[in-house]
């Protein structure tokens, strides 16, 4: 404990404690609803910051920072540990959640005096307080609890809404695909402590590559199900869709941005710091699963309509190609290729810092066009980027993030993706070597469909004439809302153009798990352009894109299009020679993506339903109903029989449970003898 | 410098192509057509003109027209042209060509529903799903002249073309080169994916997403639409067949690296308006099969660099 040291454990344990005081405070003023947001988001922001601080420099420390907490006992240590990896973690947490905290303030506006805002104000300061602790916690003891609290809290903030029945259901759901997981990484916890006989984090480092083949590839599919369920992983995904669209946008925001980074994170601890090399097959699963997820996830957000399950698909989307990165990063190091595994850790790390980025952005927005036009349904929308220009640009900039289109940042995490997927096919002259370019033809696949789903996201909300009145009314987000949006904005340009001073970031997190700095290697040109590493293996300097344009837009474009402008009028959009365009003749959402629905009807398996009522001639109908909709296969195929499987052997099950106080001593009496019995032989 | 040089020659060929292709399907139709300077003076009325731009539409309507332009231009400045090294090599390489017509079109395509006219959101919507369809064969293929090269920089890539000059008739190249032109064809908005000189309302992709641009704005559109042809011919040409690329952009040479660019881009020409005059276009539900062929052959291109 010497130097920098006190400092960043100070300036973490004040984050912490502002959380929690902000969270007893805002409980405690839950009469005054106005003071209760102030001091609920003031303490957030105030707590975010003071962790970024800490876990900012706490990343660049030369020793991970220790800070014993004062309080459990001797065999049940708490304790918070400040390393690179958790460090990461925690920047981005901090880095989002200030955000959203400074959007809350105006955000939670329009909930005074309707919801109990010191509620939200204490469950909203106590999901950053665990998902913290969640990043930090030195051992798997401290680690479950923060895990289990952030279960709770954050199944109290999607039910928030809790007289929606929808709330409530997707509120269970969640709890119940959370518990699951967690019940997996129990198993898997109990199973390295016992091997090492602590419960420590830094005694698993490398452990789980000691253990029998067979214990590794039980504990490696127990941990990677187990977070796979928090991070939205398909076949795990189900409870995403429902969950991020029912709750406040400020926390969907915090829900997509960092939840289910907690089990990215979980997984990049066990992957890259508890094994040492791990066999190769567990890669291949993880880069399959993560294609699958990527694909899936885009696949299934192309068909949505409300716009907040849209991007909460997306999420999975992302996820998948964060697990893209990892799963090749696995595969180069049970092949010795430390280079290229960090190559592609670096490129899932930054692509997790992007997604917490452009997605926080996009749930903000999602969020304020929602307050504004009382609606999720993309097709009541339209027009807003006239009512709400400061949203639309900030969600036009996540938009083109998140499609991976430069200069922006999703572009740097995705060539860097690829990059290490062309690499990864020299490094082998086995068949799995295939694996990498299918992946990446999958990947760009991808892309492509999520940068059209991100045009039907964009357009149909926000350009042409409004298709309701609540639309035609909207109105611009408030100015604390509009700075939240704004600040992810400029991180979102920020991470892309200065793509080379953020990869030295990433120094500490690969010199930790894999040994190697790649920093150098990888930034090239005098800080201009990012390399895959290995010398002529191709550039990108995206600050010299955006120089590019800037100079050609005020060398050519300014001038030209002042001078145009004098030539230019204003007149209707061509209507073929109708009495003029309404936005009923505006295309819709369903009519944007209906190629594709039909291109992949084989796994949508469309379903309509047109009725059309006419009086005179079926030529000119009175009115018309159309419904479409698409099968999802998981929950149809895959969870419902399993839920009514439980539901089954839980009524055969009731028969035991008759209610009388005699028959539960019997029980009692009984359980009692036989563990009697039990110890007496044992 | 090269810079200027090739921006130059970018803005002023890419026209003559687009000509030339036109005038060389007039004559195989047995027409006379209107002449290879057409786009030239085509290009010259509209900047003189002035615009109409519709009452719904907001600036992105009116900034997608540069965005669409610049970012073509600076996919064009990432290739090699005429010197083995693509002047603006340091900014990107084959990825971010793609992702840089990604943008122009990301762009396209809101302009298309910024209007609110059907013809736009119809455009926009084919647009996206058949770029989208379109990016797996030519990831693929990417990925076999990449890994071939150990680089996704273009100027390595030609490059290695260079040292190995009839390597593009190894079965790998020639899988990637077909999955590519399969491509280019579904890129470039050309038959049997799409019809470039029609605007039925039932069949048009790329017009349908420009119908309300007018004046200087669909001037630019038009344009950038040629280079992005010019880039993308480029692209496949230099990746394969990398004969008379020069060592500089100076002196004597650049006069023969022009000539061969001609009459390599002239091949080509022909056998896109040889495709296009014998071909009809497709029902929109047929191009997925399209590019599922070029997906396959982009795979079997993977396949055969370790096989062969």
């Amino acid at each position: 404990m010497r130097g920098v040291f006190p400092v960043i454990a100070e300036l973490f344990l004040s984050g912490i404690v502002v959380w929690l005081a902000g969270a007893a405070a805002s409980l405690a003023l839950w009469r005054q609803p106005a003071t209760a947001r102030r001091v609920a988001c003031g303490a957030a922001l105030a707590g975010s910051l003071l962790d970024f601080a800490a876990s900012s420099a706490a990343l660049f420390s030369a020793n991970p920072v220790f800070i014993g907490l004062p309080f459990g006992n001797p065999a049940f240590t708490c304790a918070v540990r400040l390393d690179p990896l958790s460090a990461f973690f925690s920047v981005t947490l901090a880095a989002l959640a200030s955000a959203v905290s400074l959007y809350s303030f105006g955000y939670l506006r329009c909930m005074e005096g309707r919801r109990n805002l010191g509620a939200f104000g204490f469950f909203f300061n106590l999901l950053l307080l665990s998902v913290a602790l969640v990043f930090t916690a030195s051992n798997a003891f401290f680690f479950l609890v923060a895990w289990e609290v952030m279960a709770l809290v954050a199944y109290c903030l999607v039910s928030f809404e809790h007289e929606k029945k929808k709330a409530r259901d997707a509120g269970v759901l969640f709890l119940i695909m959370s518990h699951a997981g967690t019940g997996l990484l129990l198993i898997a916890f109990l199973v390295l402590a016992s091997a090492c006989g602590s419960l420590d984090f830094s005694s698993f480092h490398l452990l789980a590559s000691r253990l029998t083949p067979v214990q590794q590839g039980t504990v490696f599919l127990l941990f990677f199900f187990g977070f796979g369920v928090k991070a939205g992983v398909v076949p795990l995904h189900i409870w995403v869709p429902d969950a991020h669209p029912v709750s406040p946008s400020n926390v969907s925001a915090l829900m997509s941005g960092i939840v289910l980074k907690t089990g990215i994170y979980g997984m990049a601890r066990v992957f890259f710091d508890f094994y040492g090399t791990p066999p190769i097959w567990m890669g291949t699963v993880v880069l399959a699963l993560g294609v699958a997820s990527a694909l899936l996830g885009v696949l299934y957000a192309l068909m949505e309509h409300d716009l907040k399950r849209l991007l909460a698909w997306h999420s999975i989307e992302n996820i998948g190609i964060i697990l893209i990165g990892f799963g090749a990063a696995l595969m180069f190091r049970a092949l010795g290729q430390a280079n290229l595994a960090a190559l592609a850790l670096i490129a899932g790390l930054y692509h997790t810092f992007n997604h917490a980025m452009f997605k926080g952005l996009l749930f903000m927005g999602a969020g304020s066009v929602v307050e504004a036009t009382h609606t999720r349904n993309m097709e009541k929308m339209g027009g807003l980027i006239r009512r709400m220009p400061v949203t639309a640009l900030c969600f036009l900039v996540g938009a083109v993030a998140i499609s991976g289109l430069p200069p922006l940042n999703g572009f740097v995490s995705e060539w860097l993706t690829y990059q290490a997927l062309l690499a990864g096919f020299g490094t082998t002259q086995s068949l799995t070597r295939l694996m990498f370019p299918i992946a990446g033809s999958l990947l760009a696949l991808t892309a492509a469909l999520a940068a059209a789903c991100f045009v039907k996201a964009f357009a149909i909300p926000f350009l042409a004439l409004p298709r309701s009145p609540e639309a035609a009314d909207a109105r611009e987000a408030s100015f604390t809302m509009r700075a939240g949006m704004t600040t992810l904005a400029v991180g979102c340009i920020a991470l892309g153009l200065g793509a080379t001073w953020f990869v030295p970031v990433f120094d500490p997190i690969t010199q930790q798990t894999l040994g190697v700095r790649s920093s150098s290697a990888l930034v090239i040109a005098h800080g201009w352009a990012l390399s895959p590493g290995r010398p002529h293996g191709g550039t990108i300097s995206l600050a010299g894109m955006a120089l590019f344009f800037l100079v050609a837009g005020a060398a050519f474009a300014l001038p030209l299009a002042l001078r145009w402008r004098r030539r230019t009028v204003r007149g209707p959009a061509w209507d073929c020679g109708l009495p003029g365009l309404t936005a009923d003749n505006e295309y819709t959402a369903t009519a944007f993506s209906k190629p594709l629905r039909m291109i992949f009807s084989a796994l949508y398996r469309p379903r309509r339903e047109i009725q059309a009522e006419y009086e005179v001639s079926p030529y000119y109908p009175s009115s018309i109903r159309f419904e479409s909709e698409i099968e999802h296969p998981f929950e149809q195929r895959l969870y419902n029989p399993l839920r009514d499987r439980i539901m089954a052997a839980a009524n055969r099950m009731k028969g035991i449970q008759a209610g009388s106080i005699n028959l539960y001593l019997a029980y009692i009496f009984i359980t009692l003898i036989l563990l009697l019995l039990f110890g007496v032989r044992g | 410098m090269e810079n200027a040089a090739q921006f130059f020659l970018l803005l002023m060929l890419s026209p003559l192509v687009t000509g030339v292709i036109r005038t060389l399907k007039a004559r195989l139709q047995t027409r006379r057509g209107p002449g290879i300077l057409q786009l030239y003076r085509d290009l010259q009325k509209l900047f003189s003109k002035g615009m109409v731009i519709p009452e719904t539409a907001s600036w992105i309507f009116t900034v997608t027209p540069w965005i669409v332009f610049f970012s073509t231009i600076l996919a064009g400045l990432m290739i090699p042209m005429v010197a083995a090294e693509a002047p603006l090599g340091l900014f990107g390489g084959v990825l971010a060509v793609i992702y840089l017509l990604g943008l122009g079109r990301f762009f396209l395509a809101l302009s298309g529903m910024d209007t609110g006219s059907s013809f736009g959101g119809l455009g926009s919507s084919r647009e996206m799903t058949i770029s989208a369809l379109a990016e797996p064969a030519m990831m693929l293929a990417i990925f076999t002249v990449a890994i071939g090269a150990g680089s996704t920089g273009l100027t390595e890539i030609a490059g290695t073309a260079i040292g190995q000059s009839w390597r593009f008739l190894a079965p790998s190249q020639m899988f990637a080169f077909a999955a590519l032109s399969l491509v280019l064809i579904a890129e470039t908005g050309r038959i049997p994916v799409d019809n470039p000189d029609t605007h039925l309302e039932l069949t048009m992709i790329h017009e349908a997403m420009i119908l309300e641009y007018s004046g200087p704005y669909l001037a630019l559109l038009e344009w950038a639409a040629s280079i992005k042809q010019l880039v993308l011919m480029t692209l496949l040409i230099n990746c394969f067949w990398p004969f008379g690329l020069q060592p500089t952009w100076f002196g004597f040479g650049a006069v023969e690296g022009i000539c061969w660019l001609l009459g390599k881009l002239l091949l080509l020409s022909c056998a896109i308006v040889l495709l296009e005059t014998v071909n009809a276009k497709m029902r929109l539900f047929r191009v997925p099969e399209l590019l599922a062929v070029a997906f396959t052959l982009g795979s079997l291109a993977l396949i055969s660099t370790f096989l062969f």
